[in-house]
Formats: C-alpha cells, sequence, structure tokens
C-alpha cells in the first residue's frame, strides 16, 4: 500500500485508478484522510462534523462490493466532504446555525443520495456561513475556518470549510452550494477548483434553502478533471426538485479532457470589458492578464465584450437574494425542529418564536431577513424586489448578447486574495463586494468554474470562465486547459 | 433616497418575529442605512418596458402523476422536534384563555 502521506496528496482520478488497480483499498484511503483531518483540522478548522464510523463504513462496502466483482462508479472509494447545508441522514446537520444545533436530519438530499450510490466515502460534513450567508465563514455560529495558505486569513465563504478541507488534502472533493459565488470565490482564495453548474443542472433537493432562485450546488476539487468526475456524478434531473432541468448532462468529463490536450483553437473567450481590472487589486488584475496571455498561446481568441448591467448585479443579488431568504427563513420557528427559546409558560407561541429566532440566528443571517423583509413590503416592493428582477432580465441578455461572439466570459473570479480574519465584518457592504464577479452568473443561471491562476503577494487568485446556460461542458475544457498552462501551486504545509 | 431609521428596523424585526435587543437595533440601523443606498443602485437602470426574472429556468406547472409513495414515518417526522406531545408537535398557547 501506499503510504497515508501520499495516498492525501492524490487526485481523485489517481485514487480511482489505485482502487480499481487493487493497489489501495478503500479503508485503507478513507483511514489516511481521517488521519490527515486529525493532523490538520484542529488548525484549519474545516470541519463541524467528522463521520469516522460512517466513513469507513461506507469505506468497507465498497471494498466488498469490489471484491464480488460488483461494476463500480469511477469514484467508489474516493473520500468527500459535505457542505453542512445539505441534509445528510443520521448525521448531524447544521448550516453553521445555532438554530440547527443538534438537529439529524431524517433523510438525504438528493445530492448526498447520488454521493453514497456512486460509492463515495463521506468523511464530514463542513463549515459555512450562517446559511450559506457570507463571503468568509466568520458567520458560522462555530466559529471561522482558517485558510491554508495563511491562518490569520479568511477561506472565502460560504463554502470555506469545503474549499479548505480540499486545499489542506483533508479530502481530495467536496461538494458546496453556490448563490451568488459560494463554491467559486472559496476556491479561489484557497487555490483549489470550484465549479457552479447550471441552475437547475443539479439538485436543490435537501438542502437547507437560503434563495432558491440561485441556490446550485456544485464540485470543489484540486483539479479541474476532478471536479468534472464529481459533476457527473452528482448533476441530471430530480423530480424531488420543480427546477431541475429535464436534459441530458453535458459531457463535463470528456470536454476536461479535452481541455488538458491544451489546445484551445477556435475557441473564442470573451473578456468582460466591465471586469477588466475594475475593482479587482493589482496582484488580481496582473494575474488574469497574464491568464489571459497564456489561453492566447493555446490558441484561443480573446473578443472584447460588454455587458453593461453587470454592474447591477450586486446591488440587484442584495435585494432577491434577502428577499428570498426572508421567506425560506419563515420555517425555523421552534416548532418543528431546532431550538426553542422562551418556552416557560409565560410567552406566547408569537414571543417564543421571535425570542427563539433572535437567540438562533447570527447577526448577517437577521441583517438580511431584515432586508427582505424591508425589500418585499408594501410601498418598497416595486422600487427594491421588482425593479431588482427586472435588472436580472437585463443582465441575462447581456450575457446572451456576449455570447453572440463569444463561447465563454473569463473574468477574474473575486476582487482580492484571501484577506484578514475580521477585516470586514464589521462593514458587511465590504464583504459584499468579495462576490462583486461571480454573482452574474447566479443571476443569469449559467455554469461558471474558478480555476487557480497564479499567486498575488503569495496567495492564490482565481480565473472564472462563464458558460451559457446547459453548456457546462465548455467552461470544464477551457479550464483544463488553463491548468495546463499555469505552473502548479506549491501548497503550505499544515 | 434609501434611508431606514431605527424605529423601521424595530418595526421589521417584529414583522419577521426577531425579538432584536436594543444593542442589535442599534448596530443595524446603521449598517442596513448603508446596504440600503448601495442596493438602491438598481433604481438608475431605465426598466419601465423590461419585464422581471424570477427565475431563469423556463419551467411552469412541473407536475407528477398523482402516486402515493411513502413519506417520512411519523417518528422520524417528530425525531427532531423541540417538544412532543401524543405523537404531535407540543407549541406554547396560541389563544389567551378567556
Amino acid at each position: 500500500m501506499s503510504s497515508a502521506s501520499s495516498v492525501t496528496r492524490m487526485t481523485a482520478a489517481e485514487l480511482s485508478r489505485a482502487l480499481t488497480a487493487g493497489e489501495v483499498s478503500a479503508v485503507e484511503v478513507a483511514s489516511a484522510h481521517l488521519d490527515r483531518i486529525a493532523e490538520a483540522d484542529p488548525k484549519v478548522h474545516a470541519f463541524l462534523h467528522v463521520d469516522r464510523e460512517g466513513a469507513l463504513d461506507a469505506a468497507r462496502r465498497v471494498d466488498a462490493a469490489r471484491a464480488r466483482g460488483d461494476e463500480l462508479g469511477p469514484l467508489a472509494g474516493v473520500p468527500i466532504a459535505v457542505k453542512d447545508v445539505m441534509a445528510t441522514r443520521g448525521v448531524p446537520t447544521t448550516a453553521g446555525s445555532k438554530i440547527l444545533e443538534g438537529w439529524i436530519p431524517p433523510y438525504d438530499a438528493t445530492i448526498v443520495t447520488r454521493l453514497r450510490e456512486a460509492g463515495l466515502v463521506i468523511l464530514g460534513k463542513t463549515n459555512m456561513d450562517e446559511f450559506a450567508m457570507g463571503s468568509s465563514t466568520e458567520y458560522s455560529a462555530y466559529g471561522p475556518t482558517f485558510n491554508p495558505w495563511d491562518l490569520t486569513r479568511i477561506p472565502g465563504g460560504s463554502g470555506g470549510g469545503s474549499a479548505a478541507a480540499v486545499a489542506a488534502y483533508e479530502a481530495p472533493l467536496a461538494v458546496g452550494t453556490d448563490t451568488g459565488g459560494s463554491i467559486r470565490q472559496p476556491a479561489a482564495v484557497t487555490g483549489t477548483v470550484g465549479a457552479k453548474p447550471t441552475y437547475g443542472g443539479t439538485s436543490r433537493y435537501g438542502l437547507i434553502a437560503f434563495s432558491s432562485s440561485l441556490d446550485t450546488p456544485g464540485p470543489c476539487a484540486r483539479t479541474v478533471e476532478d471536479a468534472a468526475l464529481l459533476h457527473a456524478v452528482i448533476a441530471g434531473h430530480d423530480p424531488m426538485d420543480s427546477t431541475s432541468i429535464p436534459a441530458p448532462v453535458p459531457d463535463v468529463v470528456g470536454a476536461a479532457r479535452q481541455g488538458a490536450t491544451g489546445d484551445l483553437s477556435g475557441v473564442r473567450l470573451g473578456m468582460v470589458r466591465e471586469f477588466a481590472g475594475e475593482g479587482a487589486e493589482p496582484g488580481v488584475a496582473a494575474a488574469y492578464r497574464e491568464s489571459i496571455e497564456a489561453l492566447i498561446k493555446l490558441g484561443a481568441e480573446i473578443v472584447e465584450v460588454s455587458c453593461p448591467s453587470f454592474k447591477y448585479a450586486l446591488p440587484a443579488y442584495y435585494l432577491i437574494a434577502p428577499s428570498e431568504c426572508s421567506s425560506n427563513l419563515a420555517r425555523f420557528d421552534g416548532v418543528r425542529y431546532g431550538l426553542r427559546t422562551g418556552d416557560d409558560g409565560k410567552h406566547s407561541l408569537e414571543e417564543v418564536m421571535s425570542l427563539t429566532r433572535d437567540a438562533g440566528f447570527g447577526p448577517e443571517v437577521k441583517r438580511r431577513i431584515i432586508l427582505g423583509t424591508y425589500a418585499l413590503s408594501a410601498g418598497y416592493y416595486d422600487a427594491y424586489y421588482g425593479q431588482a428582477q427586472k435588472v436580472r432580465t437585463l443582465i441575462s441578455r447581456d450575457f446572451a448578447k456576449a455570447f453572440e461572439s463569444s463561447d465563454v466570459l473569463i473574468a477574474p473570479t473575486t476582487p482580492f486574495v484571501a484577506f484578514p480574519l475580521g477585516s470586514r465584518t464589521a462593514d458587511p457592504y465590504q464583504m459584499y463586494l468579495a462576490d462583486l464577479f461571480t454573482i452574474p452568473s447566479n443571476l443569469y443561471g449559467g455554469p461558471a468554474i474558478s480555476v487557480p491562476n497564479g499567486l498575488s503577494e503569495g496567495l492564490p487568485a482565481g480565473l472564472q470562465i462563464m458558460a451559457p446556460t446547459m453548456a457546462d461542458d465548455r467552461m470544464y475544457r477551457v479550464a483544463a486547459a488553463l491548468e495546463t498552462a499555469i505552473p502548479p501551486l506549491h501548497r503550505p504545509e499544515i | 433616497m434609501a434611508t431606514i431609521s431605527r424605529d423601521e428596523v424595530a418595526h421589521l424585526a417584529k414583522l419577521a418575529r426577531l425579538a432584536v435587543t436594543d444593542d442589535e437595533l442599534d448596530t443595524f440601523a446603521g449598517q442596513l442605512d448603508v446596504i440600503l443606498q448601495a442596493v438602491a443602485q438598481v433604481g438608475e437602470v431605465a426598466a419601465v418596458d423590461v419585464p422581471p426574472t424570477s427565475h431563469s429556468v423556463p419551467l411552469t406547472n412541473v407536475l407528477r402523476d398523482d402516486v402515493v409513495v411513502p413519506g417520512l414515518a411519523r417518528e422520524d417526522a417528530l425525531a427532531g422536534a423541540p417538544d412532543v406531545e401524543d405523537d404531535r408537535f407540543r407549541v406554547p398557547r396560541i389563544l389567551d384563555e378567556e
């Protein structure tokens, strides 16, 4: 067998080959990662819950199935970390909130069902900003996650736990959810790959809902091929989700392998004029320009495109998402699950609900519920929520027009590298700016991926590739090509 | 244009069933004012004739066949409840006694 540390350094694709060849067992792979979590997670705090016994049981079942000669999927026996926003039967699920502390879901999210059926080994649940609202994981009620590149800095958010777990070799793969950038921005600042599939391409059933018209589960990995392999497992129509698209999943794995040949001849990359440097710190802008040079060398053609409505994407998002969350989070009322506060015989039901919600929700969640309640209230609806929905239409039209002259769009993933913990929490709007470049794809619904594109002042930056709706394969091809042209990151030892 | 008073925040919190403290009101009122002024930029966009988008997936009336399938067992549905009585969710008194 390979040594434990070499096992945790392997990609999911390498683990798949080693497991299939019988060079290593699923139990050995799971044990190596569980040991790595025990070693690294006291420093990184990527996990809220580690399911050691569950992981080893799942690994034993894969080994037994392989020994019987059963037909297994390519990722059978490969470990994975799951963002704590996804319901996992029998395993605590909190969405990073005190209001769900100790809750054990009685069912699995569709994504989790598909992971289990494909033989992936769930290591545990990863930390996140409470109810996925945040860009730094500092709004988790259970303490922040620390960026493996610099433990004094944020790992991005909301899915900072999933990205940090992958970056710190605690897991080769993770799943996250992306509502305004919660997969891509953490990927960028941790030097990992994170993809937001087409909205409706991956099921929302069993996600703890934040903003239902935007929430999209997707893969986190260290390589583009690994992200594509995971994408192929989790994507596809789900009758349990009424917004799930009843169409075949694009061949994302084939596209990633095609891209890995390093040939982008004939591919037109749309450079978004409004995002070319504006708002990005100098090192991030420089990494972006270098990526463009690299992509040109691979044969790609650069086209400048203009998306004038993108500048209104952030304001529109911070009306639409809070409005939807103010409605979605009404379910946390202390009746059917989770926390209940003030039930002492002296308070009415309404008072108990209000006390429970004040005790159970953190400040960012309360801010967004109040903001959403405001934006939806009589007298303000047309000026705020209604107007934001119209801006959403204009953003989709910008995308449609840009895709007439380009196959994918490119932009930096996030304007700045990982910032120091505590530096943006006092001014919520400064935190929101982290999602400046990621939000347009959420409002439009098309897929987008972040790939490492070098360092800025020693910290990872990300390039974002945005594709038309249901053209997820295109972004994987370009992402995999860029990966061949960018020197591999030397991740710091933790 | 978009300014929000401390009293308005208190009213919205009440509507949203959030028993916020005075300290929270002080903090939120200032922060929400900053956020609202920023998001009010959507008002700059000329969009009178633009239809709203609620959703990016052009699906409507997604229905399934009316077939009975097993749901959650009662004990599973009640397992996470803060308080249970007689196989039901127990809640505080809703109506005042006469």
